[in-house]
């Protein structure tokens, strides 16, 4: 064990306060907000407030639970999630499992086709003209298709499997199994922990997405998603940053109880408290996710 | 086999969109069958390098790509790596490391609300520390001010992305041989110096790789931090390639014209990212790809 002198210690001492302090410049911005959702709306205006409510009420959730959109978007965010990332991860192992094979003869050829990929794409306008003739234009399904598997989770996915003993696959073989039955009752129980990391990823991206919703799905409202009403919220407090002089009119605010910060506010912690309640817990396997597909990518 | 499904959905979805780079050289309009379009050549390119604001668009990606690569990729990512090895306190390692992963699975969308309102004019608490220890004399409206936007941009990377980027050195450096503190320390090398002559040495070779892998980003990039964080007064600053394509081609139904900016940035990070390549196989005797 290497000792520390005294001088030593006083490098220990700066590293915990740049540790401690970088950790609460990352929590602050969190705390700040769920200290504004439950403040009353107006009383935030004043500003002054940083981490404890002035003005405590519950108002801003119970408005913003009462708008029919919001609740249409949750839906949608929530089946988004949950529907997309159940294919994803199925496909996404599916097609790992098949270029994990050594003695499947396209597989050159297939790995090759989706590395490629991950450096060209079509860009915005091919891509839109594409999902547009596909009738995929304010269809929910644009949500799920386009983005069915990613390259990177297929590597990480294949360079797990390949780390498995390929005997175990070779005595299924020998007992008849057919190489659908290998990959369900086999490789797809094995491989749970690398599937919890990228199911992880995909559902993150799910919930996450907003620019899909914008592009393809905006003249359809009853297909929006919380992050994309987040997003218009935003934009719109974004636009009145940008000109001081008439910010908020009184008039059109006078019959609402909350402000559009408000809403902000809540909708913030809905679409945030989900995420921080599921990461920590698979924070083992993503970690080991990403050095992998860092070192074989 | 059960890789066709993914594979005709590869062909469609990825392969399908690079043959529309086709209609760059069309005069495209949507309805029209192929047969009946006018082949233009080169016309969106020549239309594409003579407008202005097209460079603009160019300079601001870069810069910002740029500044991406060294701060939220690898200087600030390193030096938490760094403070992250020398703790000795497992329980307080764990915690500091759990909490810089958060707001990397937070969206932009809610990272932007976060950036406008703590930078807000009234109330925004950058705006009240820099007055109250006397670096300004008003509130300053950041996000209104087209010279801010880069580093509002890049801070907020870093911030997002701090721990999540961590993540790998701290994994190289976990791969460090023990005993070469060990032998260091009995010759009386002291921390700092341990850091410097076997830590950092001991990731030499990751964040080359890493440094090469972020260069064919560099005209990429995404453009959702922008897209969000943009307003009309910033906007010079703020308009990436992605949002000139999106801005001039999509919402103006210019589709050959938007297309063409797209293959211009694609062929762009296609050479980069094989000139990185190269570069890297020289260094360390083994390609990236």
């Amino acid at each position: 064990m290497v000792t520390y002198s005294k001088k030593e210690y006083i490098v220990d001492i700066i590293i915990y306060m740049a540790l401690i302090l970088i950790s609460l410049a990352t929590l602050y911005p969190f705390l700040h907000v769920l200290a504004l959702s439950f403040n009353d709306a107006y009383d935030s205006v004043k500003g002054g407030i940083y981490l404890i409510p002035r003005k405590f009420t519950l108002n801003n959730y119970k408005e913003v639970l009462s708008y029919p959109t919001l609740l249409i978007a949750f839906r949608n965010s929530v089946l988004r999630t949950v529907l997309g990332t159940l294919l994803n991860v199925v496909f996404t192992a599916m097609m790992a499992y098949v270029l994990s094979r050594k003695d499947f003869a396209a597989r050159k050829l297939f790995s090759t086709l989706f590395i490629i990929t991950m450096y060209v794409s079509g860009g915005l306008i091919p891509g839109y003209l594409l999902i547009r003739s596909l009738g995929l234009m304010n269809n929910f399904m644009v949500y799920i298709i386009p983005g069915l598997v990613w390259t990177f989770c297929i590597i990480v996915v294949r360079s797990y499997i390949e780390g498995l003993p390929f005997s175990l696959q070779e005595s299924a073989m020998i007992d008849g199994a057919s190489d659908f039955t290998i990959f369900a009752k086999i490789i797809f129980p094995l491989c749970m922990p690398t599937l919890a990391t990228i199911a992880l990823f995909y559902a993150v991206h799910h919930w996450n997405s907003w620019f899909d919703t914008y592009l393809y799905a905006s003249g359809n409202k009853s297909l929006t998603t919380l992050q994309y009403e987040l997003q218009k919220i935003i934009q719109s407090a974004s636009a009145t940053a940008s000109n001081m002089q008439n910010n908020i009119n009184p008039e059109a605010m006078k019959n609402k109880i909350i402000t559009p910060e408000a809403v902000q506010m809540a909708i913030t912690i809905v679409v945030v408290t989900p995420i921080i309640i599921v990461y920590p817990f698979l924070q083992k396997y993503f970690v080991k996710g990403m050095t992998v597909g860092a070192v074989k990518g | 086999m059960m890789s066709v499904p993914v594979v005709v959905w590869l062909v469609i979805f990825s392969y399908i969109p690079l043959w529309g780079w086709v209609i760059a050289f069309f005069n495209y309009k949507p309805g029209v069958p192929w047969n009946e379009l006018d082949f233009v050549g080169f016309k969106y390119f020549v239309q594409l390098f003579n407008d202005p604001r097209f460079y603009n668009a160019l300079l601001n990606t870069i810069s910002m790509s740029f500044l991406n690569v060294i701060f939220a990729c690898t200087l600030c990512p390193i030096i938490f790596a760094i403070f992250i090895n020398e703790v000795r306190n497992i329980q307080f390692k764990r915690t500091v490391q759990t909490i810089s992963y958060l707001p990397h699975f937070v969206s932009w969308v809610v990272v932007a609300g976060m950036v406008l309102n703590l930078l807000s004019v009234e109330s925004g608490i950058i705006n009240q520390i820099l007055l109250k220890i006397k670096i300004i004399s008003e509130p300053v409206n950041f996000i209104a001010k087209p010279d801010y936007f880069y580093i509002i941009v890049t801070v907020a990377t870093v911030w997002k992305e701090l721990g999540w980027n961590a993540i790998i050195y701290i994994a190289a450096m976990s791969g460090i041989d023990a005993e070469l503190y060990e032998a260091a320390a009995a010759d009386g090398a002291g921390r700092l110096r341990r850091i410097w002559h076997i830590t950092l040495p001991g990731i030499r070779s990751t964040i080359i790789v890493l440094l090469i892998m972020n260069i064919g980003g560099l005209v990429g990039g995404g453009f959702e931090k922008q897209f969000l964080l943009m307003n009309p007064l910033n906007m010079n600053r703020a308009e990436v390639l992605d949002l000139y394509s999106l801005k001039y081609g999509l919402q103006q139904f210019r589709f050959s014209f938007g297309t063409s900016v797209g293959i211009f940035s694609s062929v762009v990070s296609l050479i980069l990212v094989i000139t990185a390549n190269k570069i890297a196989k020289k260094w360390s005797g083994e390609g990236v790809m």
